[in-house]
């Protein structure tokens, strides 16, 4: 047993057994009868046509079914808004198989379907394709001249370009005292969630799919495919009870969904399509980006301009838009401001959001040119956020809702023990190591979206919730449990919230960090409106204690109904259902974010990063030996899945400073890292000391349960921490993520 | 040359013994997982370069993607659904849960499998060790710190095969 | 992967037989590399020939002249872990110890370990040209991205690298391979085992098709008590080294009587050049001697665009694992760098 109330406890992880024995089963995971087996193949040219196809060799083998390209695949939707996914950019969405053109190296071309794994592998090796082929770019940078302003579309509403200039810049900066300027340059990434992109596709008959896709959407991926397919709605069920990391990747659905459906209509049989860890890299991921940075601050410190320009990456069909550079004015308050976000497109598929898209890259820039302009005022990092500490959002004018960031610095300087820098460059030393301190701001939008829960009591007295959501190992079951708990007054043991399915009320794709808030606000609601019901029935029952009792007289706990004066007096929810004879009580509510009283508040999470790093004096190796991030996000529901949450983005902010980069040849226009030995995210063995403070952040506006979100805003100081830290260490500013060693030779 | 030949392989997998008919080209790891349903043990790159299809072959924890079935005739394979003995879990998937050493869970019947040969191994004794020796197992959500804290715990408290 | 047929084979004459003097034919001991690429198509095999059910090759023994076989069947963890070769030659058991995963070191063998393919982004992927794999497509890693890639020994038509660390501790140890063959047993030092990439670049070694390693002879010299093995990469473990060295010294209080260097990651072979060990000879171990020493090595050192940095970075790696060796004990899991 539990205590209650639930929320704000570590609760361990209620899938944990699952997971630990293996008995999870992920999307790519379901042997369902007679199932069959399909492989993709891609293109390896990077731009033209198709001008013949080959698949005889692959069609005479034992086992194969059958073989689909553009010339005979089945037909589908035609028009591009039937195929555009709910997190479709503004532009001309992809359509596998569609025709014969090459819009990037790897684009799906064929599927084979066979009986087993092996054969359709092999087979997909022995297809022919002869091409056309064209010129192509891929490089961002050599392409800066053709950079054009983001397409605007639904997308852009929760993407705004950046707001119009404030004062005068280039006046302010040019007369200003102290000023700074710098360009940084970030590398390609890929998500590479560690289970690979697979949909299991089971063939109900007559139009009817029931998929275990992997996706971070259930509902998305429901939509996409009766679109596509012409399906009825509600003929297509997709779940996803366990998902194997998503990190952004899965927002969108994946053409392993689009193969394996197409080829199960087609054949009426089960299909399963999953890729393989080089097709990871052929379908989204973190854009290369360059930003130009300019601030100015007066001889006091107070930063008086600041202009941010970012060109980002995109597809030639897509125009995939991050909020890259409008994040300093959030922070910061200078009068003169000038931000500017262009696009390239290039001859790779479209972006797709990345944990922390947008944020982690601009705020890498940002926090390190406040470095720079620290150093050049004298002046100590920290206290040249403080300096500039504001209390309302700068860029609106308007109050956030709530703001802890000011607790973030002090706490986390405080246990990191800031104060023990000596500012001086390459000054701190142990052994051969030059070590230094860094630290670096975060912040991270707190959404809230529009989510419906279903609640049944059922005759047990236990309670059940629906919702389409899914968990891709953010803790989401175990939190949504928790709220309900405290709401309801029962025990975890005695609530379960059945998630990840399609027929389950809506939920939209989980990414922003939104989810909890989300769905988190509509337990509270569908909660509240169960009791009333189950409150309603029980005054009717003959001879109930809570006839003529004010509501606000009576309190649900320990899965009873009682009155607070005498909490003796109380009927279990057991004996209510017993009582009214009927199998279970239901409610179902919709919650969404309050847009009218929050349109005159700024909502933002904010976090401060302060890490060590050593660095061997004659080799340049890096270590980040500890790191502290102290993060202000509202209320925590459980400190334990949220520490993780924000140690994960931690390590991500390792990774994306010293470690992980996809390696494009713009010679032949691919990447050449397409795998997990080559393409290095952090081993166990370079993870050492890591903390996590939440500040105590009381938010009474956000929504009910004061929640903003911890998926991503650990993340976001990381990298500057990081680049701040070597600087310190070795007087060497590296602008260009990610930073291997080599570069401090 | 095509070959159609397959070959009996007799696997004794969490003590069941089983005799499979086998193609070569049939690894470890899809025998686990397409043949006998063992689903609990994970392809996460299919090159030997995560870690998360580690399983336990005759004692020694081994890369189940770049093991082919054929070559393990005869031998006694662990994978995570037989960690746990009668319902009872293995010390070290106690602690992966009380130190929330997962988020997704995909790697983690790899790093259990793992940190059950590297205790078994006995070759680490500091922390440092045994994060180096626990390098072999990606985790892509970032749980290296609660999976190090998990094994550092076992390894101390003792009680583990 | 093609559907390739598997047979095991229980000794020598067995394997040659089923090998059947086909190329396409193929041996397979621990898997952890052509299992591998056969998936990738990077490699394709008529059939696979088990060489595990051997009944010899399976040990690591003493040898009449002081020193010690390791029989080829014997894995990378067991070897590394062997109290004799933990006590006398630990500069083969660290550097096994920084290559690759346990998981990995538990299935590979040491003859397995010799015949390992280079890693080389372009050597994988079947659609670029690389004439390693397909001999006269080109080199894409000449001009593409060569962060990986060779500083010396290449050639103009491949400047891949030998992934290995084992065998950069070979090399040091000035160790021997024992081959049988159709024709007989043959011994191959070490430093003629492995090619230079020249104009047959797809040719990685002097192991003739039909032939088997069956095991490596280690001298009596350990250098056991002054070595050191430090490898450099992109990740504290489990990647391939950008430049690793292994130090052995044997020193007269601080005056070098023989000295041995290897690199590792620089070039399409562990690298020695004895000129350097010879100049070592009679010195005093100090810094200055190892950089002139490292000029020795690193003679017509040849960068490209992204992967200069190999040249100064061998060159302190050289100095600093130098240094490493008169401490052994500082040496840190991973062969990360110490003192």
């Amino acid at each position: 047993m539990t205590k209650l109330p639930s929320v704000g406890q570590p609760v361990s992880r209620l899938e944990g057994r699952q997971k630990v024995t293996g008995s999870a089963k992920y999307a790519g995971e379901y042997n369902v009868p007679n199932l069959l087996y399909g492989y993709v193949v891609n293109s390896t040219i990077t731009k033209g046509k198709i001008t013949a196809i080959d698949t005889a060799a692959a069609k005479a083998l034992k086992g194969v079914e059958a073989i689909f390209t553009h010339q005979n695949r089945p037909s589908t939707a035609w028009f591009d808004m039937q195929y555009a996914d709910m997190d479709a950019p503004p532009g001309t969405v992809f359509k596998p198989l569609h025709d014969n053109k090459i819009k990037f190296n790897g684009q799906p071309i064929a599927l084979v379907v066979a009986e087993d794994f092996e054969t359709a592998r092999y087979a997909a090796s022995l297809i022919k394709f002869e091409y056309e082929e064209e010129a192509f770019i891929t490089g961002l940078i050599p392409n800066l001249d053709k950079a054009h302003e983001p397409k605007k579309g639904l997308a852009t509403m929760l993407k705004p370009p950046p707001p119009p200039p404030t004062g005068d810049f280039e006046k302010a900066y040019n007369s200003a005292p102290v000023k700074v300027a710098a360009q940084y340059t970030h590398a390609t990434e890929h998500h590479n969630p560690l289970e690979m992109y697979a949909s299991t596709v089971v063939y109900e008959g007559k139009g009817k799919l029931t998929i275990y896709d992997k996706t971070q959407g259930t509902i998305n991926s429901q939509l996409f495919v009766a679109n596509v397919f012409g399906l009825h709605f509600k003929d297509v069920r997709v779940l996803s009870p366990f998902v194997g990391g998503g990190f952004g990747s899965g927002l969108r659905p994946q053409y392993q969904l689009f193969m394996a459906v197409m080829a199960s209509l087609e054949l009426k049989r089960n299909v399963r399509v999953t890729l393989d860890r080089a097709q990871m890299f052929t379908f989204g991921h973190r854009p290369q980006t360059i930003q130009n940075l300019k601030f100015a601050a007066d001889a006091e410190g107070n930063v008086t301009a600041m202009n941010h320009t970012g060109v980002g990456e995109t597809s030639s069909y897509e125009d995939y838009a991050e909020i890259l550079v409008s994040w300093s004015h959030m922070l910061y308050p200078a009068k003169n401001t000038l931000f500017e976000y262009d696009l390239v497109s290039l001859d790779l598929p479209t972006p797709i959001d990345m944990r922390a898209p947008g944020g982690v890259s601009g705020m890498h820039a940002i926090e390190c040119m406040m470095d720079e302009l620290a150093y050049e005022l004298k002046m100590d990092p920290l206290q040249l956020r403080l300096k500039n500490y504001s209390e309302t959002d700068p860029s609106t004018g308007k109050p956030f809702t709530s703001k802890a960031l000011k607790q973030c610095y002090l706490e986390a300087a405080e246990k990191f023990g800031w104060n023990e820098r000596n500012p001086e460059p390459g000054s701190m030393q142990r052994g051969n190591k030059l070590v230094g301190y860094g630290m670096a701001t975060g912040i991270w939008d707190a959404y809230q979206f529009p989510a419906r829960v279903k609640a049944i009591l059922t005759k047990e007295g236990k309670l059940i919730l629906h919702n389409a959501t899914t968990d891709i190992g953010t803790g989401t079951m175990t939190v949504m449990t928790q709220i309900a708990a405290d709401e309801i007054g029962l025990q975890l043991e005695d609530i379960t919230f059945d998630y990840g399915d399609s027929k389950k009320p809506f939920s939209m794709f989980q990414g922003g960090s939104a989810i909890t808030a989300s769905t988190g606000a509509a337990i509270v609601a569908v909660v509240k409106e169960l009791k009333k019901k189950i409150l309603k029935k029980a005054r009717g029952i003959d001879g109930s204690p809570f006839k003529g009792i004010k509501d606000e007289d009576i309190i649900f706990k320990d899965g009873a109904i009682a009155l607070k004066s005498d909490t003796n007096l109380a009927l279990s929810f057991k004996d209510v259902m017993a009582l009214i004879k009927e199998p279970e009580i239901k409610a179902k509510k919709m919650a969404g974010p309050d847009i009218l009283k929050l349109k005159n508040y700024s909502k933002a999470t904010h976090s401060a990063s302060f890490v060590e790093v050593e660095v061997d004096k004659e080799l340049g190796t890096i270590t980040v030996t500890r790191a502290v991030t102290a993060v202000a996000a509202g209320r925590i529901i459980n400190p334990k899945t949220a520490r993780s949450q924000v140690l994960g983005s931690m390590i991500w902010g390792i990774s994306k400073a010293l470690h992980e980069e996809t390696i494009l040849d713009e010679n032949l226009g691919k990447y050449m890292n397409a795998n997990l030995g080559e393409y290095h995210i952090p081993v166990h063995a370079d993870i050492h000391e890591l903390d996590v403070i939440f500040a105590d952040e009381k938010d009474e506006l956000i929504n009910e349960l004061g929640i903003k979100g911890v998926g991503e805003i650990g993340l976001v100081a990381m990298p500057a921490a990081i680049a701040n830290a070597i600087y310190h260490a070795t007087g060497k500013r590296i602008n260009t993520l990610p930073i291997h060693f080599d570069k401090l030779l | 040359m095509e070959t159609n030949n397959t070959h009996t392989t007799s696997l004794r997998v969490n003590g069941t013994d089983y005799r499979l008919d086998v193609l070569p080209w049939v690894s470890l790891l899809d025998a686990l997982r397409e043949k006998l349903d063992l689903t609990g043990t994970k392809k996460g790159c299919d090159h030997g370069q995560c870690g998360a299809c580690t399983v336990l072959v005759d004692g020694k924890r081994v890369l189940s993607c770049l093991t082919l079935a054929v070559m393990k005739d005869g031998s006694d394979v662990t994978t995570i659904e037989g960690i746990a003995k009668n319902q009872e879990l293995h010390p070290l998937q106690k602690a992966f849960i009380e130190h929330d050493a997962f988020q997704c869970g995909y790697c983690t019947p790899g790093q259990i499998c793992s940190g059950i040969g590297m205790l078994k191994e006995g070759k680490a004794h500091t922390r440092e060790e045994v994060a180096e020796l626990m390098s072999g197992n990606l985790c892509r959500c970032g749980a290296s710190k609660g999976i190090i804290d998990a094994l550092m715990e076992v390894k101390e408290g003792g009680g583990y095969e | 992967m093609n559907n390739f047929a598997y047979a095991k084979a229980t000794n020598a004459a067995q394997a040659i037989e089923q090998l059947n003097g086909n190329t396409q034919n193929k041996i397979v001991a621990g898997g952890t590399n052509i299992n591998d690429l056969l998936k990738y198509f990077v490699t394709q095999a008529d059939k696979l020939v088990d060489i595990n059910p051997f009944i010899d090759n399976h040990a690591i023994t003493p040898l009449e002249n002081g020193g010690v076989r390791l029989g080829a069947l014997v894995t990378n963890a067991d070897t590394a872990y062997n109290p004799v070769i933990e006590s006398k030659y630990p500069l083969l058991s660290k550097a096994i110890l920084a290559g690759a995963s346990a998981q990995i070191r538990n299935m590979a063998t040491n003859g397995g370990n010799l015949n390992q393919r280079t890693r080389c982004y372009y050597f994988y992927d079947v659609n670029t040209p690389c004439n390693k794999r397909e001999p006269g497509s080109g080199c894409s890693a000449i001009k593409g991205y060569n962060r990986i890639h060779a500083i010396l020994g290449q050639s103009e038509n491949c400047i891949a690298v030998f992934p290995s660390d084992m065998c950069v501790a070979l090399a040091a140890l000035n160790a021997t391979v024992n081959i049988t063959g159709p024709d007989g047993d043959r011994v191959l030092a070490f430093a003629d085992y492995h090619r230079l990439p020249g104009d047959t670049p797809h040719i990685d070694n002097n192991l003739k098709h039909g032939e088997i390693i069956t095991g490596i002879d280690l001298p009596a010299k350990g250098f056991e008590k002054n070595y050191s093995y430090l490898k450099l990469r992109d990740r504290a473990s489990y990647s391939f080294a950008l430049v690793s060295v292994a130090t052995g010294l044997d020193l007269d209080g601080t005056i070098i009587n023989e000295a041995r260097i290897a690199l590792g990651g620089v070039a399409h072979k562990p690298w020695r050049v004895t000129a350097a060990e010879d100049f070592l000879k009679g010195k005093e171990a100090t810094q200055d001697n190892f950089a002139a020493a490292a000029d020795i090595i690193l003679q017509g050192a040849q960068g490209y665009e992204y992967n200069n940095f190999k040249i100064p970075l061998a060159k302190r790696a050289i100095i600093r694992n130098g240094m490493m060796a008169l401490n052994p004990d500082s040496q840190r899991p991973g062969a990360q760098p110490s003192l």
